[in-house]
């Protein structure tokens, strides 16, 4: 007679013990609930002085939009930012996490943060939990060895580019970096491609739509330029604005339950401190 | 099993063939030597259409003097992507299409828009009994000054318009299409236009070769380039020592 001896601690990392239930649940019928992405176009490009970082502000859940202005272009320290790809609660929270432990590092060391620290604790977080953190991340900045754009992975794999794009709009923005990328732009030919590439992932792809937001790095100076553009305003908004009165809506019945009667009234102690 | 065998004579690919395998008859559901994707554009004198010559079996490049622009008739011409035994057989429905019609002799031949409908039809009513021509095709040409540009894909899905791609041109092409196109192109405008959607796909799609046709349709008639190569740059200075600020990382 087997039994299971004493209930072990939990070892930490992933607790797969309910996948069968899961499993059993959804071919029951039972639709597993939705989880909210970023679908998505981010961009990152080094220019002349240092590196522009762009992104689309439309957040998805299944085929709904859930926020129309939602931020993709994460703070990780005052010279390095990071816009953020593929389940947003994945992307913020490891964005977050590898922010406060660089601000820790700066403490200890009292130097101004590398764009290498933060790769290498993004790529070790995401590599130790196989894949399963959903979080695709265009990451630049500017430090004492200069500027650095790198893409990291889901599975925690990186590349160092001179352009990049991540994310479901990746193709459409990649085919405006390819046909006008230049080395050594100026700071303007920089920002005039990065918001063309991000409006080829808004027009172009179904998950991204809305703002551009735009973030430019250079030595000393990070400018967070949020709805730097936006090219699908509202078309028509009513002067006088909107409000139904009654009779919008038909009455079908009504009900009037005065709670009054329903609630005893106790004098009582006042609460102790 | 008591199968029926097939006697002599009896077409094996009727629908009407006995199966010697359990269950319903079926058809190849995928390909095996591939084209990727072909572009078109219309510009003030006409059509233009472009189209890498490679074949891939899978991960290989197999064929890389595959020509995947074909003339049909006088007026118009196809591209097609997808498996080239499939756009071999198209053809020859079409050049059946083209003699049959030509023998009417009625000094009227078929336009680009009437083979169009012709080859939806075909698509289509073959994906309704699970047995597609594996393709995306792209017909373009001009008759009696109009320009006509469409796709029909493997299901029957059928549309028109000013600049249209196929397969992996749809995402990479697509996009500079809608920034940049515009009426009434030159024919330099146009065809500068098509090399710079074909670089990004030589850039980023894997099954893509450097070795390109472009074809011109106008009034006048079919003209299909030679084959020939795009100009690429491999020479940014950030390729040459990616990691110098990443040392260890790739």
């Amino acid at each position: 007679m087997a039994e299971a001896a004493i209930a072990l601690p939990p070892k930490g990392g992933f607790n797969f013990d309910l996948c069968k239930r899961n499993a059993m649940l959804e071919k029951n019928g039972i639709a597993l609930p939705r989880f909210r992405k970023t679908g998505t176009t981010i961009v990152g490009l080094v220019f002349k002085d240092g590196v522009i970082l762009g992104a689309d502000t439309r957040a998805t859940e299944g085929e709904i939009v859930c926020d129309k202005n939602c931020e993709k272009i994460h703070y990780m320290a005052p010279n390095i930012y990071c816009c953020g790809a593929g389940t947003a609660a994945d992307t913020e929270n490891v964005t977050d996490m590898v922010r406060s432990q660089l601000e820790l590092h700066r403490y200890a060391t009292n130097r101004e943060s590398r764009v290498v620290t933060a790769l290498t604790m993004l790529k070790t977080h995401l590599f130790g939990y196989r894949g399963q953190v959903s979080a695709a991340l265009v990451l630049g900045g500017v430090d004492v060895t200069g500027p650095h754009l790198h893409t990291v992975y889901p599975h925690g794999s990186t590349d160092t580019l001179p352009f990049a794009t991540m994310g479901s709009g990746s193709l459409a923005a990649m085919s405006v970096f390819e046909s006008r990328y230049k080395e050594d732009m100026t700071r303007e030919e920089g920002m005039e491609i990065v918001s063309a590439a991000i409006c080829a992932g808004i027009f172009n792809d179904l998950g991204s739509g809305s703002n551009v937001d735009l973030c430019i790095l250079t030595k000393g100076k990070a400018e967070y330029l949020r709805n730097y553009k936006k090219p699908n305003p509202r078309s028509y908004i009513r002067s006088k604005g909107y409000d139904f009165a009654r009779g919008h809506t038909a009455i079908l019945s009504t009900k009037i339950t005065p709670l009054k009667d329903q609630v005893t009234i106790v004098e009582g102690d006042a609460m102790e401190e | 099993m008591t199968g029926k065998q097939p006697y002599v004579g009896q077409a094996l690919d009727s629908p009407h063939a006995f199966t010697l395998a359990p269950g319903p008859t079926k058809h190849t559901q995928y390909p095996y030597v591939t084209g990727t994707s072909v572009l078109g554009i219309k510009y003030k004198d006409g059509v233009l259409i472009a189209a890498d010559t490679a074949g891939s079996y899978g991960s290989t490049v197999r064929y890389k003097s595959v020509e995947r622009l074909k003339p049909c008739g006088k007026h118009c011409l196809i591209g097609a992507s997808g498996e080239i035994s499939d756009f071999q057989q198209i053809l020859t429905y079409v050049d059946k299409l083209i003699l049959n019609d030509y023998m009417w002799d009625d000094g009227n031949n078929l336009s680009p828009r009437d083979i169009h409908n012709y080859l939806t039809r075909v698509m289509y009513n073959k994906r309704n009994n699970f047995d597609p021509l594996w393709n995306t095709l792209v017909i373009g040409g001009v008759k009696n000054g109009e320009k006509y540009l469409g796709v029909v894909t493997m299901i029957g899905v059928q549309f028109e318009d000013n600049h249209v791609a196929s397969g992996f041109g749809n995402h990479l092409a697509r996009p500079i299409f809608r920034d940049e196109w515009h009426e009434n192109m030159t024919l330099e405008e146009g065809t500068q236009l098509l090399e710079k959607a074909l670089t990004v796909l030589y850039y980023r799609d894997r099954s893509a070769i450097n070795k390109v046709q472009v074809a011109n349709i106008t009034a006048e008639g079919i003209n299909i380039s030679e084959p020939y190569a795009l100009k690429t740059n491999w020479e940014y200075k950030a390729f040459k020592n990616p990691t110098a600020g990443a040392v260890g990382s790739w």
